[in-house]
């Protein structure tokens, strides 16, 4: 019955969506509050019962009902619970049913928080629902995770068992929380288009908001455990998987900062509204790279030339309406208001011009395989040195420039008194590249360049921090959002410049060094899991003749996936990571280990969960503000 | 020409002469960091110049696959039409196994060896490379549905 009841439940989902497009870009005119009063209504009701289809689903996975195909190929009775309920997104169907569950959440928040008129809310919940039918359809028609299995097997297939991490639990619903997060800008930028309504960026704020937060922390998360489940010692790969989730991040950061300009002196109107368009079209252009097989990885669960075909049109219809319609309203829009050459918006429109450059090289390096492939076949890859050259210098000359935006006036600014504020700052980055000088070894003109820049942005931050008391949420969010990215950028060079690594064939008894610890391999043993066996490697990391603790590499086994993981070992300091991985058995009791040692690798992800509470802070003092001045414009957010 | 007109026009120029700087850059970076995919058969034509970087890729040859006393090993990769000696030392991915695809990232040397500097880690079974395929289709080892 299960199947039967989540197949109806999404048919259903795909009639309210219907209606909700009908009836929300009916309600864009002033005279239909009937229209809007069932858009509304439609949203919920879509909501209610993608969440049921979603729910039945999760249902089938946790009860291993195997006569529904996608439980028998993904799941295994096995597996322990929390893996049976997130293999329901460890797999394509699944993790479609996911995006739409969370495109209709986003089109439910924008309907109870009704932000920026009857109108305007109205219209987005149009372009919402046209949105969440065209992806119904092709769950439908392509992905249906309901379709039955006659007979049904005994056992299932099992999960992919990289997948069956607690990091990867939680990645993609973060990461689409972020991506399809983006959707509900995009609805607010159409629908500004349609109403002719200015008020919107204000309005979208706090969606583009949760979006940001949701994509940094999905992005870092992803980013931890291909660190710690990989076992190549690296935290970021230039995967095209992953530039598709950067791409989306580095247009949503632009977004914010542009749209920051807009709502408050109306500069940068129809650039605004373009970035909103291109924030969600870089969301759909990855899922498309992710979900249609044209790349192998992880990622992709399966490769079905339809379900491409039919992701290239979606995409194709939804950027192409986007475009159409910007290009022929947005010349009826008010021009940007105009600004001084010394003025936070010309630091924002430099902001704008760096990411959306950073943005353009990911974006080539990413596709340029593909395209040469459809065209002549040949089949290249674009290296890590591609991006070294390309993205990093951009995203280092953003860095320089961050600490002046937050310091210059709105529309004319006075370049002399900034410098003068930011010269504390200027004295924290000095000591920073001292610092470095005078610690690490080999001296790398870059990493000193780069602790410099980080002291710099961190100085920057705690000089607003102590100057501006009694200032807006928002500048401190801002402080906390530009202190994160220093943060990074330590743990990015710290572990890219002096990462040291060993690799050894070790017997039992004998030792290894790397960096400043010695290893002592105590042989391997072999352990039962619920589903998997493991070779669990026992190292000694010493002190001297003395045992200071001991590190537990694994590669485990597992037998109904015929698959096997290297589960690394990792002692952190909170400065610094001794990492290991085991590699291949090579008889006689010998086996290589590998061994990293990576300084200030935690900062890594440290920064990006900084400039998530960043976001999270400025999100706060959104709702706060909107929930004091209630107005005609804002219904009241709770 | 207002004060107004003439700042937006420098504002163009800027734009203008800093997109151009990027796509110059853009396009001689990709020159600089393209690795080609190369089968074991366009090795044997040679189509393949020694000292220059690629990704290579076919099936590990059964029975070739020979560790050193240390992390060095040694294997064959092989498309049915062509065979190419690879020598890497470093850590296998798991599962590198004798008959199944594999990707290595080297150069040749001057002797015809394959020289590894990285062997791709696959980590799913069911999952062949892309490029593997392709050069088994090439030279008519592939059978569809089956690996």
């Amino acid at each position: 019955m299960t199947g039967e009841l989540g197949q109806l439940a999404l048919c259903f989902a795909l009639a309210l969506s219907l209606v909700m497009a009908a009836a929300g870009l009916t309600g864009a005119r002033s005279n239909a509050a009937t229209a809007r009063g069932i858009a509304h209504g439609a949203t919920m009701g879509m909501l209610v019962f993608i969440a049921l289809a979603f729910g039945t689903l999760t249902y089938a996975f946790v009860t291993s009902d195997f006569s529904i195909a996608d439980v028998a190929n993904n799941s295994h009775t096995l597996k322990p619970l929390i893996y049976k309920i997130t293999g329901v997104w460890g797999n394509h169907e699944g993790s479609m049913l996911l995006w739409v569950l969370v495109l209709s959440l986003y089109a439910g928040l924008v309907s109870a928080l009704g932000r920026g008129g009857p109108q305007l809310t109205s219209a987005a919940l149009g372009v919402q629902g046209l949105l969440a039918s065209a992806f119904i359809l092709f769950i439908l028609f392509t992905s249906n995770p309901f379709l039955r299995l006659d007979p049904a097997p005994f056992e299932g297939a099992g999960l992919n068992p990289l997948l069956q991490d607690p990091g990867l639990a939680i990645h993609p619903p973060m990461l689409y929380a972020g991506y399809v997060g983006l959707s509900a800008s995009f609805s607010y930028a159409a629908a500004a288009l349609i109403v002719g309504e200015e008020g919107w960026a204000r309005a979208a704020r706090p969606f583009m908001l949760i979006a940001w937060i949701a994509l940094t922390c999905g992005i870092a998360l992803g980013s931890w455990w291909a660190y710690y489940e990989l076992g190549w010692g690296g935290f970021w790969f230039w995967d095209p998987v992953e530039n598709a989730s950067l791409m989306p991040w580095l247009v949503a950061t632009a977004l914010l900062h542009s749209a920051l300009a807009t709502e408050r002196t109306g500069a940068f109107r129809t650039w605004t509204l373009l970035l909103a368009i291109a924030g969600f079209s870089m969301s759909l252009i990855g899922t498309f790279l992710v979900r249609s097989g044209v790349l192998s990885s992880v990622h992709a669960f399966a490769s079905d030339p339809t379900r491409g075909f039919f992701i290239m049109m979606l995409i194709f219809c939804a950027i192409g309406g986007a475009l159409g319609l910007f290009a022929w309203r947005a010349p009826t829009l008010k021009g940007g208001a105009a600004f001084d050459t010394v003025s936070r918006e010309t630091a924002l429109l430099l902001n704008n011009v760096f990411l959306v450059a950073a943005c353009a090289a990911v974006f080539v390096g990413t596709l340029y395989p593909l395209l040469l492939d459809a065209i002549n076949g040949e089949k290249i890859s674009v290296g890590p040195p591609y991006y070294a050259a390309t993205f990093a210098p951009i995203f280092f000359a953003l860095l320089l420039l961050v600490p002046f935006g937050p310091i210059l006036g709105w529309r004319r600014g006075d370049l002399k008194a900034s410098a003068r504020a930011l010269a504390p700052a200027l004295g924290i980055a000095a000591v920073a590249a001292l610092a470095v000088l005078a610690i690490a070894s080999p001296r790398f003109l870059t990493g000193v360049g780069a602790f410099a820049v980080a002291g710099w942005l961190i100085g920057a931050s705690i000089l607003s921090f102590i100057k501006r008391k009694g200032a807006r949420a928002s500048a401190f969010a801002a402080a906390l959002a530009h202190a994160g990215l220093g943060v990074t950028l330590m743990g990015v060079t710290g572990t890219t410049l002096w990462r040291s690594e060993a690799l050894a064939v070790l017997a039992p008894g004998q030792t290894m060094t790397v960096g400043p610890y010695t290893l002592r391999f105590d042989g391997v043993t072999q352990e039962q899991g619920p589903n998997y066996r493991a070779s669990r490697a026992h190292i000694a990391l010493m002190d001297g003749t003395r045992v200071q603790s001991m590190l537990m590499p694994e590669q485990r086994i597992y037998p109904a996936e015929g698959q096997d993981t290297a589960n690394t070992a990792i002692r952190t300091t909170g400065f610094q990571d001794l990492y290991l991985a085991l590699g291949d058995d090579r008889g006689n009791g010998r086996w290589t280990l590998r061994a990293y040692v990576s300084p200030l690798a935690p900062f890594i992800w440290l920064g990006g969960l900084v400039m998530a509470f960043g976001g999270m802070l400025s999100l706060w003092g959104r709702l706060r503000a909107g929930a004091k001045v209630p107005s005609a414009m804002a219904q009241p957010a709770e | 020409m207002t004060p107004k007109k003439r700042r937006r026009l420098a504002f163009v120029a800027a734009i203008l002469a800093a997109g151009a700087v990027l796509a110059v850059g853009i396009v001689y970076e990709l020159g600089q960091n393209t690795q080609y995919f190369r089968s074991p058969s366009d090795i044997a034509a040679n189509q393949v110049q020694p000292g220059i970087a690629f990704r290579l890729g076919g099936l590990v040859q059964q029975n070739s696959v020979h560790h050193g006393s240390g992390a060095d090993v040694s294997f064959q990769v092989t498309d049915g039409k062509g065979t190419v000696p690879v020598e890497y030392n470093g850590v296998l991915p798991a599962l590198f196994r004798e008959g199944q695809g594999v990707v290595a990232l080297g150069v040749l040397n001057g002797t015809g060896t394959f020289v590894a500097t990285e062997v791709l880690a696959k980590h799913d079974e069911k999952y062949m490379p892309p490029e593997v395929v392709d050069a088994l289709k090439r030279s008519g080892r592939w059978k569809e549905g089956g690996t």
